[in-house]
């Protein structure tokens, strides 16, 4: 049986001689991006901004503007709709009734749903969710926490694992492929909900992931090349690491490809996330944090010094 | 590397086995679970974005709490100055500025009014703090100021008691599973699945049960009390059940005067103490009218019972040994501990301790959570089927060992997941699938490493030892952070985030098992049995 295999052997590609082009790149999208989200902004769910959100599923497309001017009719303040998943379906976000007291939101979301079943039968309510204003940010918070430990936790792994330009490289990149992240979802105006703070930590995850592979594959060979040019050794680690890179990226892309279109609409942005966050990770996997080893520079002294006695010494002994 | 002893072979198929048999009382639906009499075997739970239900998030209002504290107080020292031989005059009773501030009239008393002042005081925490602070201003005026520990140890009590009371309201409804927890110091998380309607819950919740005190007719007839009638100006109460009572036994009644003598409104405490004997008691506080009612009632009625209704049911009923006139009393009898913990939650329980806010409230209908698992399943079997497929095509046998970890380790993550008793939610669900992706990568690392070693010309049994061992220190970096991740996730993250974050760490643990030790094994008996001279990889 002739076996399948994405990335002829012995493939070289001058990945270090394309540096200076993908830095440029990476610097374009990394500035777009950040431009993005702080002019467009994120499109907030209820979880981060506060508010009442009424998802509702019909049994024939309402149209948006009809169903914009049914709530407005009620006068609950500024509705926002977005589809959800199909026409069918909508999600309707509304603030938070002015009146305070335990009962007022249970009576908005009673007012929007009765009006709404009485114009459009056979409506069915999905989802009723109400989060204060304390709760959203708090919410936001610890998102943004969340996201700001597990970047430099993993940052400060790779420095005290290995040296302290790889715990740079990989800041840099992990910040690269979140910034990113975000302004496709400022650009695309998704709803920005827990869900994808879950998917964001997870794009930091798996990017790390494939940074950590190739790191390690530096370190092994300049174990091995001592005297070999840094540049020609990055370029044989990332070439040597290549199948495996491309190979793994293409079976998480297929398994979340399968989410994508069957996983429901309640995942659909989790998904995209995710999906955009492995080509971004891989991206800069090669490009930016590989590359950018160079430039800290990087050379092979420094791995023997640390290597004598820190916990990479245990892994010359192996092979 | 070859080298795998019999012993270590066995085990490594126990523990793979045992995972596929936990797993499978959780595939299967929960009818067929009961009829096969694994009813008791732990299985995962659904979270509610999967069954469907109500999530509340309660917050306790500290400011109302600490206001009440003051309040008490007030009552206590009120009572407590007058009582006794000597009588201490006070005056100018204030609670402004979160404390309580009084004048002593005769500047004689000053020391004893701080003595008893103080005597009123508990300590709290660790340090040995009290939970007051009583000081002395301008040499005629004693104030006194919670301290932080007694703040905190208050709000904490309020809370155990709180969510006690809302699990008893809560069960009342009779739903399945619903989840009553303390969040952090001040919230506590309620989640009824299957249950719609937030407002009936929230009423539920905020509702004010009705505790009173009445007199036990002790000459009613004892035939006619069981059969549940009581003679005119009486009623007849049932008793609550015991927790060790049969749910069929017969329900006890007690004749009782239609007339309380007090309501629950004139119990300030009631809590776990000890009489003179070292014996558990329950010790009850009231106020100063509850005091002096309670006193009367006594007075007039020692040798008799009164009862102790709460919501229409007779807690206790308790022998009048004495008079009481103090405002103090002290229950005690055949308690155990438990017993007497008990009965002071319930007379606790007639009110909330302190005022709670609603501040999140997510309602999740049937048919979505019903359409989330079906999507979620589907989208897990097509992405397992379409990674299989790939993995086979690209490494041929080894692919085939890898799929096998892949499956196994499915089972292996639900039998932990439900050995854990832990919650699976659609991000849990994505995380399965992301699984599926990440722990093949472990085999592509190894498979792609041996791939490489034969290339440079290497045997084939020193190419799969070298794949497994250059690889296994990469997996183990990678993973290593991969659990950072998955870890902040784990504490930071609410909801959503810690589902997958759950799912995302016992697959990092499980695969590494599944996918380095397990395929290592399979490929090390093969290459063992049949001694190839060429491999396809």
């Amino acid at each position: 049986m002739r076996l399948l295999k994405l990335i002829p052997d012995n493939t070289n590609i001058g990945f270090v001689r394309l540096r200076k082009w993908a830095f440029g790149l990476t610097a374009l999208l990394t500035i777009a991006a950040a431009v993005l989200v702080g002019v467009r902004g994120l499109n907030f769910g209820v979880d981060f901004k506060g508010g009442v959100m009424i998802e509702a599923h019909f049994q024939t497309p309402p149209g948006e503007n009809t169903l914009r001017s049914d709530i407005d009719r009620l006068h609950v303040g500024e509705a926002s709709l977005s589809t959800f998943g199909n026409a069918n379906t909508y999600s309707i976000r509304l603030p938070l009734p002015a009146a305070t007291d335990e009962g007022a939101t249970n009576r908005l979301v009673k007012s929007v749903q009765g009006a709404l079943a009485a114009k459009y039968p056979g409506v069915i309510f999905n989802r009723a969710e109400t989060v204060s204003g304390k709760v959203s940010d708090e919410l936001i918070r610890n998102g943004l926490l969340a996201v700001f430990l597990a970047v430099t936790g993993i940052a400060v792994f790779s420095w005290i694992r290995y040296e302290w330009q790889f715990g740079v490289s990989t800041f840099v990149a992990i910040v690269h492929d979140v910034l990113v992240t975000l302004g496709f979802f400022a650009l695309f105006r998704f709803d920005f909900d827990l869900n994808i703070v879950a998917a964001v930590l997870t794009v930091i995850g798996y990017s790390i992931n494939d940074k950590i592979v190739i790191d390690d594959r530096i370190r092994e060979n300049m174990r091995k090349y001592r005297q070999m040019d840094m540049r020609a050794l990055i370029d044989l680690s990332v070439n040597e690491t290549l199948p495996r890179t491309v190979m793994t990226s293409l079976t998480i892309l297929i398994a979340l490809t399968s989410l994508l279109i069957f996983g429901g609409p309640v995942l659909r942005g989790f998904t995209a996330a995710m999906m955009l966050g492995v080509v971004v990770g891989t991206y800069s996997s090669i490009y930016v944090s590989s590359s950018l080893l160079i430039s800290l520079g990087l050379a092979p002294k420094l791995t023997e010094q640390k290597g004598k006695g820190g916990p990479s010494s245990r892994a010359e002994r192996v092979g | 590397m070859l080298d795998f002893p019999r012993w270590k072979v066995i085990w490594i198929w126990l523990v793979l086995l045992s995972g596929v048999a936990l797993a499978i009382p959780s595939l299967m639906p929960e009818s067929t679970a009961n009829r096969l009499h694994l009813g008791g075997v732990s299985r995962i739970n659904l979270g509610l974005d999967l069954s469907g239900g109500s999530h509340l998030l309660l917050e306790a209002d500290t400011a109302d709490l600490a206001k009440n504290n003051l309040q008490k107080m007030e009552d206590t020292i009120r009572t407590e100055m007058r009582r006794g031989d000597t009588k201490i005059n006070i005056g100018d009773i204030s609670t402004t500025n979160g404390s309580l501030s009084f004048f002593v009239r005769d500047v004689s008393q000053l020391d004893a009014a701080v003595e008893r002042a103080r005597a009123q005081t508990t300590a709290a925490g660790y340090t040995g703090q009290r939970d007051w602070n009583v000081a002395v201003v301008d040499s005629t005026r004693i104030v006194m100021t919670p301290t932080q520990a007694g703040t905190a140890a208050s709000i904490d009590n309020a809370m155990k008691t709180a969510t006690e009371v809302v699990r008893k309201r809560i069960d009342a409804l009779g739903t399945k599973e619903p989840t009553i927890v303390r969040e952090g110091a001040t919230r506590i998380l309620v989640e009824v699945p299957g249950f719609q309607d937030p407002a009936g819950l929230k009423a539920l919740i905020g509702k004010t049960a009705k505790l009173e005190f009445k007199m036990v007719d002790m000459g009613a007839d004892p035939t006619q009390v069981s059969a549940g009638h009581a003679p005119a100006g009486d009623e007849a109460v049932p008793m609550v059940k015991e927790p060790g009572e049969a749910a069929n036994a017969p329900t006890r009644y007690i004749a009782v005067n239609r007339r309380a003598i007090l309501s629950g409104d004139d119990l300030i405490n009631a809590e776990l103490s000890k009489d003179e004997n070292g014996q558990p008691a329950v010790s009850l506080k009231f106020n100063a009218s509850g005091g002096k009612k309670f006193a009367r009632a006594t007075q007039e009625n020692t040798g008799k019972q009164f009862a102790m209704i709460l919501d229409n049911q007779v807690l206790s009923a308790p022998r009048i040994d004495e008079p009481i006139l103090g405002g103090n009393a002290n229950i005690h009898g055949s308690f155990t501990t438990d017993s007497a913990n008990q009965l002071a939650i319930a007379l606790r329980s007639g009110k909330l301790p302190v005022a709670l806010k609603f501040i999140e409230e997510r309602t999740v209908g049937p048919q979505l959570g019903a359409a989330s698992i079906h999507a979620g399943v589907i989208a897990s079997v097509i992405a397992s089927v379409a990674v299989i497929v790939f993995m086979l095509v690209t490494y041929g046998r080894f692919g085939v060992y890898a799929n096998l970890a892949v499956v196994l380790n499915i089972f292996v993550i639900l039998a932990v997941m439900a050995i854990l008793n832990a919650t699976l939610t659609l991000p849990g669900i994505a995380g399965f699938v992301l699984t599926i992706g990440t722990a093949v990568d472990a085999n592509v690392l190894i498979n792609e490493r041996i791939r490489e070693e034969r290339r440079r010309g290497r045997g084939i049994v020193q190419s799969v030892e070298l794949g497994y061992k250059e690889a296994s220190r990469t997996i183990f970096e990678a993973n290593t952070v991969h659990a950072i991740s998955g870890l902040i996730m784990l504490v930071l993250g609410s909801g959503p985030v810690k589902g997958f974050a759950v799912v995302l760490l016992i697959g990092i643990c499980t695969s590494v098992f599944t996918a380095v030790t397990f395929t290592r094994m399979l490929t090390a008996g093969w290459i063992k049995r049949n001694r190839p001279t060429e491999i396809h990889i």
